[in-house]
């Protein structure tokens, strides 16, 4: 596939492996990959073995599915068990538990959840069901936030009566200014998200850089992309330079897309606060549908149960979200807390931090079936 | 109407008939004898009861496409006459939605399926059965196209359904469609497979290019509003199993890949036979259209369901004469070798990426959805 | 975040919705290109690469931008694999 094989060489990772190591030295160098998109590629392409010990990769709160709160999920069941009520969503989060179970458990009481690729396929399901009303759960982070977005906007030219979103759209920078925040937070440098700044630039991770003294390089997603970047950001350091800079520039802009932020800004607005789970609730980092717009706003239409489901007590998701734990340092990794059973955030999606080495990288003991990529030196 | 004289015999002709009674019960008779014809639009309870309309649907339908003499005896069971020897037994239930798509149908997917578990152990194929059971209201049209479907894989299986079933129940109370098959094939050679034979050194091979059953259905849903030239893998395997152990004695075990994909029958493997399984991501052969569907989905083409395809674990000497035996069919030209037996990492699948790194390929949590992260 | 994969667009549906149909190695779906259209019509055009996210088109490959990334990366490949040559081919005795 053009734009994807060709970022997958081994050759060059090879290449970049070296520049790494040197550029390394003799310190140690801990980076935290913010976005869940990433964590899932480190994993799947088996990057690590391309790194000297001496640097670490911490994953970051990136994943929009991991921190939709227990309660909300609730919710969204609960109208789904309206009357008339089809609830559209991602495939993401079918089986995130909530409270009392996952979307697919609900589905199986009788409730009528189905999947969609695309918010504009939940707008296609309520044109086709004209007596049903259509829901769509919405999730992810300004990536997505258009999408919901311009689906909102063509709902209401077309002058369609039976569709609504119940929005937990989420914002990136509340969230890495969570990151930074949190006390014992000692991390060198940040790899910065790709995909969500095709929509809100480069440019918008600046104060991370100014204000925190962090370099942060924007990623693509190709393993090439993630090695190069790394590189940078050790470069960086080096120089004792903290800048944020650009890797993936063949697709994010410094300023972002203007209509996507025109699409958000048109029909969403910042809610005071938000709970995320296992972070707590952050002051202006969700989006919600704005007053002109009730008419698609699920929140307004429906009742919901809004009740706060507290974090299973052993679950340790807060640290794990914060860079402060590995997935294997939690107490209850893989045993109590697995993919089957999930007791926090952490392990739900398949990007979730927990859930992305629980499946792909207990490693160790997988390295040892090849011979090893860089020949040790 | 003349009137009947007093006292006349019942076979005294009518004016409109034009004849007696006798050969009026005669003709109804001889009706009654006729092939039936269901003339019925969709199926109902009564079709289900195991009264007349039964019969009709029976003959009409399943003995038109099906015929063979333990069939049509039409008894409760078929006797079947087997040389002294291991028998191979399976069963699988057959639910798929939708009920067609591109490549086949359940009934494809029903005759094929039974006859490739038991084709997986060395055994010849040779009698099925098929249990149906349809919802009230099903098209008829829809069933005959099933049936036809499915006779026509058995007849290209070599296999034959010698016994079946059919009942109906309740509108909303089914799919439409599910079917059952239960298969029994003869041991003829002094071969033992299995999972558990697996040993560190041995080459794993796999018939063909993976995931294109599992996308094919996927897309066929049209939830996604995906679209892509691709269709079902579903075929029967037997011949790939008799030329394979014509040519090669080393085979330590032959596996279906169906739910789950590839990754599992791996891991079933591994399992088994307390070895490791390490992969070559570049050796994996994949359609681009399945890639790229599973690219646009965040689905890992190893766990994909195929209906078509082997995996093959045989000593590693023998690799190169394995793959020429099964390259040498049409169903198996683009088999290849994707990786081996290994003694490290016990119970685990593991793969080396495109990139040269590692991973793990970890048993399934549950059916892999798409996802958007 | 996420997912967001390279297409290229084949048919332009609707110029004035921004409606497309895009191909991701062979398998075609429609797409909505109207957050690339700062006016009606506008966007990318048949056989432009889009970065394709839930059925909408978030930006344009820029094709030169890639072209130099790759050639960058494959500069830092070289000298590993020269030197994997050298390797190969000296004698040490």
């Amino acid at each position: 596939m053009r734009f994807v094989d060709e970022y997958r060489s081994p050759d060059i990772a090879r290449g970049l492996a070296a520049e790494i190591a040197e550029l390394a030295g003799d310190g140690h160098h801990k980076i935290m990959e913010i976005c869940g998109g990433h964590t899932h590629a480190i994993y799947r392409h088996g990057i690590p073995d391309y790194l000297p010990d001496n640097v670490e990769l911490v994953h970051g709160p990136g994943c929009p599915v991991c921190v939709v709160p227990a309660g909300r999920i609730d919710d969204a069941i609960a109208i789904a068990f309206e009357p008339g009520v089809i609830l559209t969503t991602f495939g993401d989060l079918m089986r995130v538990p909530g409270g009392q179970g996952s979307f697919l458990d609900a589905n199986s009481r009788g409730a009528d959840i189905r999947m969609v690729y695309s918010p504009l396929d939940a707008l296609k399901v309520a044109r086709r069901n004209p007596d049903r009303r259509v829901v769509f759960a919405a999730i992810g982070f300004e990536t997505t936030a258009p999408a919901t977005a311009a689906t909102v906007l063509r709902a209401a030219a077309e002058g369609i009566d039976n569709f609504s979103v119940l929005s937990n759209h989420v914002l990136v920078g509340p969230a890495i200014q969570a990151i930074l925040d949190a006390p014992g937070q000692d991390l060198d440098g940040f790899l910065g998200p790709g995909h969500v700044s095709t929509v809100i630039g480069a440019s918008a991770y600046e104060f991370v850089a100014r204000d925190h003294g962090k370099p942060l390089v924007v990623s693509g997603f190709e393993p090439l992309d993630v090695l190069q970047a790394i590189a940078w950001l050790l470069r960086q350091r080096q120089e004792g330079r903290a800048e944020v800079t650009n890797q993936y520039t063949r697709v994010v802009p410094w300023e972002g897309n203007r209509a996507a932020l025109r699409a958000i800004d048109a029909t969403m607005e910042p809610r005071a606060t938000f709970e995320w789970r296992g972070l707590g609730e952050i002051p202006w980092s969700a989006l919600a549908l704005r007053e002109e717009y009730a008419a698609f706003d699920a929140e307004r239409h429906f009742t919901l149960p809004g009740r706060r489901v507290a974090d299973h007590r052993a679950c340790q998701c807060a640290e794990v979200l914060t860079g402060r734990l590995k997935p294997w340092q939690c107490a209850v990794f893989g045993t109590v807390c697995t993919p089957e059973n999930p007791i926090g955030t952490c392990m739900v999606s398949s990007e979730g931090a927990c859930a992305a080495y629980y499946h792909y990288g207990r490693l160790q003991l997988g390295r040892d079936a090849h011979a090893a990529p860089v020949p040790s030196p | 109407m003349t009137q009947q004289p007093e006292g006349a015999e019942t076979d005294a002709k009518t004016e409109a008939g034009g004849e007696t009674e006798a050969e009026a019960l005669a003709r109804v008779a001889r009706h009654r004898e006729r092939r039936p014809r269901v003339r019925d639009e969709h199926v109902t309870l009564a079709h289900g009861a195991g009264g007349s309309a039964t019969a009709d649907l029976v003959e009409d339908l399943f003995l038109r496409s099906l015929a063979n003499p333990a069939l049509e005896a039409r008894e409760d069971q078929a006797l079947i006459d087997v040389d002294p020897g291991r028998l191979a037994f399976t069963t699988d239930s057959f639910v798929v939605s939708p009920l067609e798509f591109p490549g086949g149908s359940i009934g494809d997917l029903a005759i094929n399926g039974t006859v490739n578990d038991l084709a997986v152990s060395g055994a010849r194929p040779a009698y099925l059965s098929a249990g149906f059971i349809l919802e009230e209201g099903f098209a008829i049209a829809r069933l005959r196209r099933i049936v036809d479907d499915l006779a026509a894989a058995a007849a290209a299986a070599g296999v034959q359904v010698v016994t079946g079933d059919t009942k109906v129940v309740g509108r909303g109370k089914g799919d439409g469609c599910y079917i059952n098959t239960a298969g029994i094939g003869v041991l003829e050679r002094p071969v033992e497979l299995g999972a558990r034979f697996a040993r560190p050194g041995d080459a794993v091979l796999v018939s063909g290019p993976i995931g294109d059953h599992g996308i094919t259905i996927l897309l066929a849903r049209g939830d996604l509003e995906l679209e892509a030239d691709l269709e079902s893998d579903t075929a029967p395997l037997h011949r790939l199993v008799d030329g394979l152990l014509e040519a090669c004695s080393g085979v330590r075990c032959l596996r279906d890949a169906t739910r789950g994909g590839v990754a599992t029958v791996l891991n079933e493997v591994a399992e088994a036979a307390g070895v490791g399984i390490a992969l070559e991501e570049t050796a994996l052969p994949i359609r681009a259209e399945v890639n790229g569907a599973c690219e646009v989905l965040g689905l890992d083409p190893l766990y994909v369901a195929c209906e078509g395809r082997m995996v093959i674990v045989v000593d590693a000497a023998e690799a190169d004469t394995a793959l020429a035996a099964l390259r040498a069919l049409p169903e198996g030209e683009q088999a290849a070798r994707i990786g081996s037996v290994v003694a490290e990492s016990p119970g685990m699948v593991s793969l080396r990426t495109q990139l040269g790194g590692t991973r793990v390929v970890d048993t399934m949590a549950g059916d892999p959805l798409p996802r958007i992260c | 975040m996420c997912l967001g994969i390279p297409g290229r667009i084949v048919a332009i549906e609707d110029p004035e919705i921004g409606l497309a149909t895009a191909d991701v190695g062979g398998v075609r779906r429609k797409v909505s290109i109207q957050l690339l259209q700062e006016e009606p019509g506008g966007g990318p055009g048949i056989d432009d690469w889009v970065l394709i996210h839930v059925g909408f088109a978030l930006a344009q490959i820029d094709e030169q931008e890639a072209a130099e990334t790759f050639r960058r990366l494959e500069a830092i490949g070289d000298p590993y694999r020269e030197e994997l040559d050298e390797l190969a081919s000296s004698d040490i005795e």
